[in-house]
């Protein structure tokens, strides 16, 4: 600490090792994932010594939190950091709703040969080339152009089942739940703020169920998809869309699940957070409105239409 | 209490620790600064080492030093050095040291993820670089990594070359929203958002555009690893997916990274060229507007980098107009730098030098782009020397020079001593050189239709072809005059005064040279 009001670290060795820790992570996935020797025992090594970083780092902030050490200007860097944050998942999102979109409007129209562009392929057809004949534009595809030489073909998607299966449509109940779980967080901060801990305590805890029984449906999801719909990974463009997008965002729900049982178990085991000053929950809970939203797009985009 | 929180003990503690611990656990913007410049410095030479491989091959036609496969292994790890070692670190190195100062801030919002900022970069660009020595060699499909070349037929270094981009991206995210925290709430009071510096403007601008495009480029790397190993299909048509949305996705994060690899050298220009004309910048706001309007602009511009792909023609034409449109906000900052200098009294030091040989250099590169910007005639230059010497022009005298004009222009507010002006001088003219005579022969033999990337060339081609060779050489080996002439000043020379520049206006030049290490503890008045 430098002498003003904003607190500044001297110095600090989290940085790092959080930098060596990734590190690690990095070449023990590539190397577990091209199969060398070893790949995987570095990439575990990275992956925990990643995570010791984490906790001994986030609980220096707490305790210099504590400490009385911070301001509100401080806060508000904060406040500002978790924004931005959450604005650069938005964009990693949207990378994947614009591949999603892109194949639904341009690449499969085109390689059923409609449109601008399927006039190529067209011509190519007509010259008495077999390239890829018999593909239809229907979305979701699912037989692909290559009519599943190279991918397994599913018998069924996960989109809207029709009125009569409504009921036992997964997607909808998780819609439910997600939805349902952004309104319980939101009454714990109220609890927060009129200074009931209690109340906190309870509501955070029914959120934290909530996102666990929607990981939990999820799995069962995709169980679903890969036991008896044969939808797969591997299932051509579908799956891929498919699986990236519900999967990057079931891992955001992840991360967003353990976020908020971390704020829980600061209140309940060390009665952390005051009515006016709780930061750590209000991001946590920033976080979880914004894994909410992606859902809904999902829901809207991925199963719906 | 005081043993939880992290050297708490140290609170009357001002100066730097000892030894290599300083560097590697700083919290300092100032030891951060020179942390990512040096970096930067590191990956130029060795960018530029594989540069000179290029060169040296194509010095003459016919197969002579190295084997195709090695060619185009240099080739693109040459570009993702240079974009993303060398040209962006220096920024980020640039933005630590001067914009805590700039706006009487007492350091970076976020100190520690600060230095985890950099500290990621030497190890992403060791996995990188490892990539040479595995079996396969190392990745070989140019800087913007085209499906299906990076995916199916693509060398297993491939792998660790995604997850090399992925922890620089996440670098570069961390980087930028400690500078768009620090510039949003650390400005001492009094300065208000039309009054920062114009160079704080650009970072905060381009910052907004990595936190923007870097996570899209994470999501494009995503998509190839899961392609190669998980048997999805994002780019292969065989199962519905297209390898042109590859590109897409490329491009959207990719030209407004172009916009990030120029924007800070706007900012840069800007400041010298007010200091050495002895005037007022002329036309702040419209500075700060055109480039807001680049950067909006820089989102929907991406396909015309691809417009011998295949698109509909509504598109074609529509990426052709925005892009041309990005010439007027473009011209607006030309024109202001221009009218800044009219009527001043004007001396030329070595960074007003580089300035001025950036703005007509860059404005050359600029029309170079227009000219790709139009579809019908980007049909015949797509894919040849001629972009090579487009973009080159724009990134060498354009975002190279900036950053060499910056170095010397607060290298006197940094070590608090003067540079030796007749070596700069010098340094200068052959890099100047250098560049004109490497890069400008590359329009004609683009216009000839020599093609980009290839290890080869048809006899025709040869003779500008060593021209270029040969001022390639020149430009590489007078940046080690370079890397002399930085050394000579961190050791020793002329001191500087704190003022450095008769003139110099912004908050930097009224803390002593050199800058103490902290600097604004407490905010400063502004009036």
């Amino acid at each position: 600490m430098s002498g003003g009001n904003y607190y500044i670290p001297d110095s600090s060795r989290y940085p790092i090792f959080a930098a060596s820790s990734l590190f690690l992570l990095v070449m023990g996935a590539g190397g577990t994932i091209n199969g060398t020797d070893n790949g995987s025992t570095i990439l575990y090594i990275g992956f925990v010594s990643m995570l010791t970083t984490l906790f001994f780092w986030f609980r220096t902030v707490v305790k210099e939190h504590l400490a009385g050490l911070d301001s509100a200007q401080l806060k508000k860097s904060y406040v500002f950091g978790m924004a931005w944050f959450i604005f650069s998942e938005v964009m990693f999102f949207a990378a994947f709703f614009g591949a999603l979109f892109y194949v639904r409007n341009f690449a499969v129209p085109w390689l059923a040969g409609e449109g601008e562009k399927g006039l190529a392929i067209e011509f190519v057809r007509d010259m008495g080339v077999d390239f890829w004949n018999g593909f239809q534009n229907t979305w979701p595809v699912l037989t692909t152009p290559d009519q599943g030489a190279a991918y397994t073909t599913p018998h069924k998607s996960m989109s809207f089942p029709g009125w009569s299966h409504l009921v036992e449509w997964l997607p909808l109940w998780n819609t439910i739940i997600l939805l349902s779980s952004s309104v319980t967080v939101h009454f714990a901060h109220l609890g927060l703020k009129s200074g009931s801990r209690k109340k906190f305590n309870v509501w955070l805890g029914f959120t934290v169920g909530l996102a666990i029984i929607f990981l939990g449906l999820q799995a069962a999801e995709y169980y679903e998809a890969y036991a008896h719909y044969g939808l797969k990974l591997n299932s051509g463009i579908y799956g891929s869309t498919f699986f990236m997008l519900t999967g990057f965002h079931g891992f955001h729900v992840f991360l967003g699940c353990i976020m908020l049982s971390t704020m829980l178990a600061r209140s309940v085991f060390f009665n952390h957070f005051e009515a006016h000053d709780h930061f750590g929950f209000e991001a946590a809970s920033w976080y979880w409105h914004f894994v909410d939203v992606v859902w809904v797009m999902l829901f809207f985009f991925v199963y719906i239409i | 209490m005081s043993a939880v929180v992290e050297n708490h003990h140290d609170d009357h503690h001002h100066g730097p620790a000892k030894g290599l611990k300083r560097w590697l656990y700083t919290t300092n913007h100032k030891d951060i600064g020179t942390l990512y410049l040096w970096f930067s410095f590191a990956m130029f030479l060795i960018g530029g080492v594989m540069a000179l491989v290029i060169r040296a091959e194509l010095f003459q036609p016919g197969m002579q030093i190295v084997e195709p496969e090695f060619y185009n292994q240099m080739l693109t790890l040459h570009g993702l050095i240079m974009v993303f070692g060398a040209v962006m670190p220096a920024f980020v190195g640039l933005a630590n040291w001067l914009v805590p100062m700039m706006i009487g801030a007492p350091d970076m919002a976020l100190p520690r993820m600060n230095n985890l900022s950099f500290w990621i970069l030497p190890f992403a660009f060791f996995v990188l670089l490892s990539s040479l020595f595995m079996d396969g060699g190392a990745p070989n499909f140019g800087w913007t990594f085209y499906a299906p070349l990076s995916t199916t037929y693509a060398p297993p270094s491939t792998t660790f070359f995604i997850f090399s981009v992925h922890i620089m991206g996440a670098s570069s995210i961390m980087g930028s929203i400690n500078v768009i925290v620090t510039i949003m709430n650390m400005r001492a009071p009094g300065i208000t958002l039309m009054k920062m510096p114009l160079f704080v403007w650009a970072w905060l601008i381009t910052a907004y555009l990595l936190i923007a495009v870097m996570p899209v480029l994470a999501g494009a790397v995503t998509m190839m690893l899961m392609d190669i190993h998980f048997g999805t299909s994002f780019f292969n048509a065989a199962g519905g997916g297209d390898p042109v949305l590859f590109q897409h996705i490329f491009w959207f994060f990719g030209h407004p990274e172009v916009y990030i690899m120029i924007l800070p050298a706007f900012g840069i220009v800007s400041h010298i060229v007010e200091t050495f004309s002895r005037k007022q910048l002329f036309g702040y706001s419209s500075m700060v507007w055109a480039m807001l309007s680049i950067a909006i602009l820089s989102f929907v511009v991406w396909a015309h980098h691809m417009f011998t792909v295949g698109m509909p023609l509504a598109a074609e034409l529509f990426f052709m107009w925005a892009t041309m449109l990005i010439a007027v906000p473009t011209g607006v900052k030309v024109f202001n730098w221009v009218a800044t200098m009219f009527k001043g009294s004007i001396t030329f030091e070595v960074p007003m030098l580089f300035a001025c040989a950036f703005i007509v250099l860059f404005t050359l590169g600029g029309f170079s782009g227009l000219m790709v910007a139009i579809v019908p005639a980007d049909f015949q230059y797509h894919d040849t020397y001629f972009v090579v010497a487009h973009f080159h022009y724009v990134l060498v005298p354009g975002s190279v020079f900036s950053i060499m004009a910056a170095v010397y222009f607060w290298i006197p507010k940094w070590t608090g001593n003067m540079y030796d002006e007749r070596l700069g001088r010098l340094h200068f003219w052959l890099s100047f050189i250098g560049v004109n005579v490497t890069f400008f022969p590359q329009h004609f033999i683009g216009l000839a239709g020599m093609p980009r990337r290839y290890p080869d060339y048809a006899l025709q081609f040869a003779d500008w072809n060593m021209v270029s060779s040969v001022g390639a050489f020149l430009f590489g080996f007078s940046q080690i005059l370079f890397l002399f002439i930085v050394l000579k000043t961190v050791m020793g020379g002329k001191k500087a005064t704190s003022e450095v520049w008769e003139g110099a206006r912004g908050l930097e030049w009224t803390v002593e040279s050199p800058a103490p290490y902290h600097t604004f503890t407490v905010p400063p008045k502004i009036n």
